[in-house]
Parts: C-alpha cells; sequence; structure tokens
C-alpha cells in the first residue's frame, strides 16, 4: 500500500494527498493506492500542484503506518523529531 | 568588531529586498519549483524533512550582543523558541515559513547579518579559532583578516558557481581551535624569520564522503599578498576541478588527483601572474580591519569567587586564561545532560546576550564544538556570569570533556541524513554523566554525523560515530582516533555496524578504557598509538 506526500509550499510542513487532491496534515486521511498505474497516476497529478506543495514523491505504508525501507524517515516527518528532552516548542509559536 | 559599510548595507538590504520578489515570484506560480531551488539556497533557505530552514552567517563566529538578540526574537517570533548553533558557527532555524522570511532576512539586516553564501557551490562564512582576540598563545588576532577574505569573497562574482562548496579556516594560535587541516583552505597565522607575522597555508582538506588532511603549500606568505593566493588557488581549482561529480569537486580530490606538488606548482605560478596588482592589500586597508577588533583594556581588580555548588567546578572547566590582566574567555556549554547539541532557547540567547553585555564588552563567539562564549569576560566577575548562566540553565561544566558531544541534526531534521544523531548524543551524554565516566577528560572528543556529509565531524573525533542506512534500518559505525587540532588525522573504523543502542555502549565503552590505560597527561591519540585498536575493539565487541 502506498500513500502520497510532500512539503506544503508556504511553511514546508508535511502534508499527505487526499483522494479529492486536498492535502492534509493526516496520513490516516490521505488516499491510499495499491495499483502501481493509480498511484503514478495520482503523483502526476500532484506534481502539477506546484501552487500548494513541492516534491510530492510515493511512500510505502505498512497499515496506518509509514513503511517499507524509508519507515524511519518517514514515521519522524509524519510525528516530528524524537529528539525526547531537546528544546522543541521552548516558548515560540 | 567590524561595522558595516554603506556599500555592506546597501548589498545586503537590496538583497532582502530581491528575495522578498523571488518567494513571491514562486508563491504566485511565476517561477517553478526548480527555478527557486537554487534562489532560496543561495539565501540559506533549505527545504528539509519537516519544515524550511533557514541558516544565518555568523561571520568567524563573531556576534555582538544585539545581534544576539535579534537572533533570540527571530526563533522566539518565527520559530518555535529555540535555534541552533552549528560546527560551522552559524545558527539554523529549523521551522520558519517561507511566506516569513524575507521578514526574518530584513531583522537580521538590520543588525548587520545575513544568509547569503550559507548554501551552495561558493565560498561559505569563513571559521577560526573562538578565542581569537583573546587567547594566551596568540600570535596574531586572525579576525580582520577573517574579515578581509568576507569582504572579498562576498559575491565575488569569479567564485561564485565553483565546482563545489568551499570552506576557509583561519587561526592565530599555535594550538590549532580552526581544525585547519580538514579545511578547502586552511590558514595560520605565524611568524617569520625576521620577526614578520605572515600566513602558512595549506589547502585539499576536507571531511565528507573522502575526508583528506590539507597539505602544506607556503610556510610563510606575506599578509598583503593573501589575497593574491586566495585567487590563485581559487583559480586553479575553479579551472582544474572536476564539475561533472559532485564526489569528486571538492579541492582535496584535485589535490591528490595532480599530486600535493603540481598543485602546489601551479598555484605558484599562477600567484606569481597575479601577484603585485590590485589584489594587493593596501598597508591602511589592513590597518583600518584591524582597528575594528581593537584589544580589551586590561582590569585592575581580582578575581572574583564565591562558595556556590558547582562554581569551583565550572570554573576550572569552562573558564579559560585570558591575554589581557583581569579578563577571562568564559566558554558557555550547550551541551546539558541528554541535551540536543547545540540547541538554545531564545531565553537563553537573551540571558547570553545580558551576559556578555554586562560583563564582557558585549562581545559573544560560537564555536565548532557548538558551544558559545564570552570571550573578553571581566575575571572580578565571574561569579555574577556564573549565576546568571545557572539562572539560564546555563551553567554546565563539561566544556571540552567527552560529554561535550558534537552532532549534526541528523535524521530528526535534515533531508540529507540516512540516521538520527542527536537522540545518540543525548543517551551517550547521560550515560557518560551517570555513569561517571566523563570527569577528568578533558580534551576527548566524540562528534556524530548522521549522514557521509560529515557536518558532525565525525571523521576528526578522538571517537566518532557515523550513521548509515543499512536495509531501511539506522546502524552507526564507530571510527577512533580523529584529530581536530594540530597534527589533524582521520580516523579509522573500528569494526561492524552497531544499533543505536549499541554504540551508546560501544562509545562508553571505549571513553572508560582510555580512562583506565591512559598515562599521565596523556590525550586520546596517544594512547591509542600506544595501546593500539584492539584493546578497543575487545572491549567493544568483545562480547
Amino acid at each position: 500500500m502506498r500513500a502520497i506526500t510532500a512539503n506544503r509550499l508556504t511553511d514546508g510542513h508535511v502534508v499527505y494527498r487526499r483522494s479529492d487532491g486536498v492535502w492534509t496534515p493526516s496520513l490516516i486521511e490521505a488516499e491510499r493506492f495499491d495499483d502501481v498505474a493509480a498511484a503514478d497516476a495520482a503523483l502526476n497529478a500532484a506534481l502539477r500542484d506546484i501552487l500548494t506543495v513541492v516534491g510530492p514523491y510515493l511512500i510505502e505504508l505498512d497499515g496506518d503506518e509509514p513503511g517499507g525501507r524509508k519507515h524511519v524517515r518517514e514515521t519522524i516527518r509524519l510525528k516530528g523529531p524524537t529528539t525526547g528532552t531537546s528544546l522543541l516548542n521552548a516558548g515560540g509559536r | 568588531m567590524y561595522r558595516y559599510d554603506e556599500i555592506d548595507r546597501t548589498m545586503v538590504s537590496e538583497r532582502v529586498e530581491e528575495f522578498r520578489e523571488q518567494v513571491e515570484a514562486r508563491l504566485s506560480g511565476a517561477l517553478s519549483e526548480d527555478q527557486f531551488k537554487p534562489l532560496r539556497l543561495m539565501n540559506g533557505v533549505y527545504l528539509q524533512l519537516h519544515a524550511y530552514m533557514l541558516r544565518a552567517a555568523i561571520p568567524y563566529g563573531t556576534l555582538n550582543a544585539r545581534q544576539m538578540r535579534v537572533l533570540a526574537h527571530i526563533a522566539r517570533q518565527y520559530d518555535k523558541g529555540y535555534g541552533h548553533f552549528t560546527t560551522r558557527q552559524n545558527i539554523q532555524y529549523n521551522w520558519p515559513a517561507l511566506v516569513d522570511i524575507p521578514e526574518i532576512l530584513e531583522q537580521l539586516a538590520d543588525v548587520e547579518m545575513h544568509a547569503i553564501q550559507t548554501s551552495g557551490n561558493c565560498i561559505r562564512n569563513t571559521t577560526t579559532d573562538p578565542f581569537a582576540g583573546a587567547a594566551l598563545d596568540e600570535v596574531e588576532d586572525p579576525r580582520p583578516w577573517c574579515e578581509l577574505i568576507r569582504q572579498w569573497s562576498t559575491l565575488h562574482p569569479e567564485f561564485t558557481f565553483l565546482p563545489r562548496k568551499f570552506k576557509i579556516a583561519v587561526t592565530g594560535s599555535e594550538a590549532d581551535r580552526a581544525a585547519i587541516g580538514v579545511h578547502d583552505i586552511g590558514l595560520k597565522l605565524v611568524r617569520g624569520e625576521t620577526g614578520e607575522t605572515g600566513f602558512e597555508v595549506h589547502a585539499g582538506g576536507g571531511q565528507g564522503r573522502t575526508p583528506r588532511v590539507a597539505v602544506k603549500l607556503r610556510g610563510f606568505l606575506p599578509k598583503n599578498e593573501l589575497l593574491a593566493y586566495l585567487t590563485a588557488i581559487m583559480r586553479v581549482y575553479n579551472l582544474a576541478a572536476q564539475r561533472d561529480n559532485i564526489y569528486k569537486a571538492r579541492i582535496k580530490i584535485l589535490v591528490e588527483t595532480m599530486g600535493p606538488d603540481a598543485f602546489t606548482a601551479e598555484v605558484e605560478a599562477m600567484y606569481r601572474q597575479i601577484r603585485g596588482r590590485d589584489l594587493a592589500v593596501p598597508a591602511e586597508e589592513a590597518a583600518r580591519l584591524t582597528a575594528f577588533f581593537p584589544e580589551p583594556s586590561p582590569v585592575d581588580r581580582p578575581e572574583g569567587a564565591i562558595n556556590a555548588p558547582g562554581f569551583a567546578r565550572w570554573r576550572r572547566i569552562n573558564v579559560k586564561p585570558h591575554k589581557v590582566p583581569g579578563r577571562a574567555i568564559v566558554v558557555i556549554s550547550l551541551k546539558p545532560r541528554a541535551g540536543a547539541p547545540g540547541d538554545a532557547t531564545a531565553d537563553q540567547m537573551d540571558a547570553v546576550a545580558d551576559l556578555a553585555e554586562r560583563y564582557g564588552d558585549g562581545e559573544i563567539r560560537v564555536t565548532k564544538e557548538q558551544n558559545l562564549v564570552i570571550p573578553h569576560a571581566v575575571a572580578a566577575h565571574l561569579p555574577a556570569i556564573f549565576e546568571g548562566l545557572e539562572a539560564a540553565g546555563l551553567a554546565t561544566a563539561n566544556a571540552g570533556l567527552a560529554s561535550d558531544i558534537v552532532t549534526c541534526p541528523g535524521l530528526d531534521y535534515c533531508n540529507l541524513a540516512n540516521a538520527r544523531s542527536i537522540p545518540v548524543a543525548q543517551a551517550l551524554s547521560a550515560a557518560l554523566i551517570d555513569r561517571g565516566l566523563d570527569e577528568d577528560t578533558q580534551g576527548l572528543t566524540i562528534k556524530i554525523s548522521g549522514c557521509i556529509n560529515a557536518c558532525g565531524h565525525h571523521h576528526i573525533a578522538n571517537i566518532g560515530l557515523l550513521g548509515v542506512d543499512k536495509k531501511g534500518e539506522e546502524v552507526y559505525q564507530l571510527t577512533l582516533g580523529g584529530v581536530a587540532d594540530n597534527g589533524a588525522a582521520i580516523g579509522k573504523i573500528l569494526g561492524p555496524g552497531l544499533t543505536p543502542d549499541e554504540a551508546v555502549e560501544a562509545v562508553t565503552a571505549c571513553v572508560a578504557m582510555f580512562r583506565r590505560e591512559r598515562r599521565s597527561g596523556e590525550v586520546f591519540a596517544g594512547t591509542l598509538h600506544r595501546i593500539g585498536f584492539e584493546p578497543f575493539k575487545e572491549a567493544v565487541y568483545g562480547q
């Protein structure tokens, strides 16, 4: 199973493509593909969405979570840095 | 410190407006991402895993309190309340929105800062000794020469599209705190036979995929010939380097391919062609730049001391001798136990600015070890500085100890990384401190990179970790024997890759082995040379 992800143009935040072509921060809401041709067709459409996102690409899924060889990277993109006691959200916006 | 003149101000403000227009063009669709990407990179804007990242230049790691407060304001207003100080003495913001970046750059420009040439195949921010102008062993303050290089290299039309990025480091001391041996060009101020100062010139060093120690091109270069000689090196490199393979495009590969003697001969021939013309540095210009960096005045007061818990240890570990009586160099560790190396909150940046202004002539430095420095602290005020740092959570007494770990942002932030580095550093720092292994390890270096680009400088660590991707899992190669300063050396891989947990245990085992086996006064490289790799291999892989 696969889904399409990208970074939002205005702020770079991680987004996923829904079946209606709208981009969402929620992987759960993303359209899923088990057909290569359908995935490629949706990716081609996403690549034309240059006013909304940057660099769309396909990721592998394992159930509702990122899977495959890039699962660590994609899990970090989905859930944020794993730096635990770092200074994330240290008082800024 | 250097102050912008009208040329600097105009150039930087025009660049901000130009970038504002480029961002608007991207948002409107007038520019595609392929067209926009090289433009944003030229202004220090990367797109990382979760957000854009802005890398602002801190020229040769020197800034004043007013500039630090603006860095704090940007962290608070446009980011998540913190910034990350880097191994190139710069600052990175991990979460700015693209739409806000022109405004951020305008605020940086207001305090004479920018993000120009913090990315791309150009001459990057020149780095130097964070103790410059304060170090006891200094031959000459390198900062005026760094400023000269900054002015010469900024938007230099001939060197804006080099085969690859290009990094220059300068040291003015015998103890090399700028790691000149692993830079594309490394410059060392030395005293000549007749007592005048000049540059020892090295080139062809670097880390990354193919780590190399620089070769010495010249033992002595008159200072006023610096720009002619740098131009000669750059010109030979620019003309001859391999541009069709990014892995072979750095000057280190060219020096190796040509051979050091042939490369040096080419540079010297080019130098003979161009020397003595308009690249000669006029004495009055050198004097003008030097005047921006006056030696701090002596202070006729005794050093302060208090009985507060932790003060004596902090004084012993984090305070270094200053060449001017009554002054001291204060290193502010950004490596609390289990903290993210190099990160500082906006409030901490403000606190450092306040302390530097109140007790240290307002000057601050960033180190390649990702710490901050108050270089000209008044020694009588050390207790007040300690108390101020303690209140800000910045009084960790581990500058230069094993837990003063250097890391790149790694896979938690970086688009290029293959593995995480910050969480490994966090676990490692906690393990070293909690197990009592951190004590008495002054000078022992541990550095972690999340990919082969080696931004965490693992190649030149006594104990280095390199994160790699092995079939989708994070694996760490352990290297031993790297040296960053005098006698620079590249570490060698000890054995098979390790899981993150194993890597933490392996490094602590190596630290314990060193503490057990070292002789009095011996540094890690000395112990390793004497006992060899086998005992360390046994400690790590023996079970």
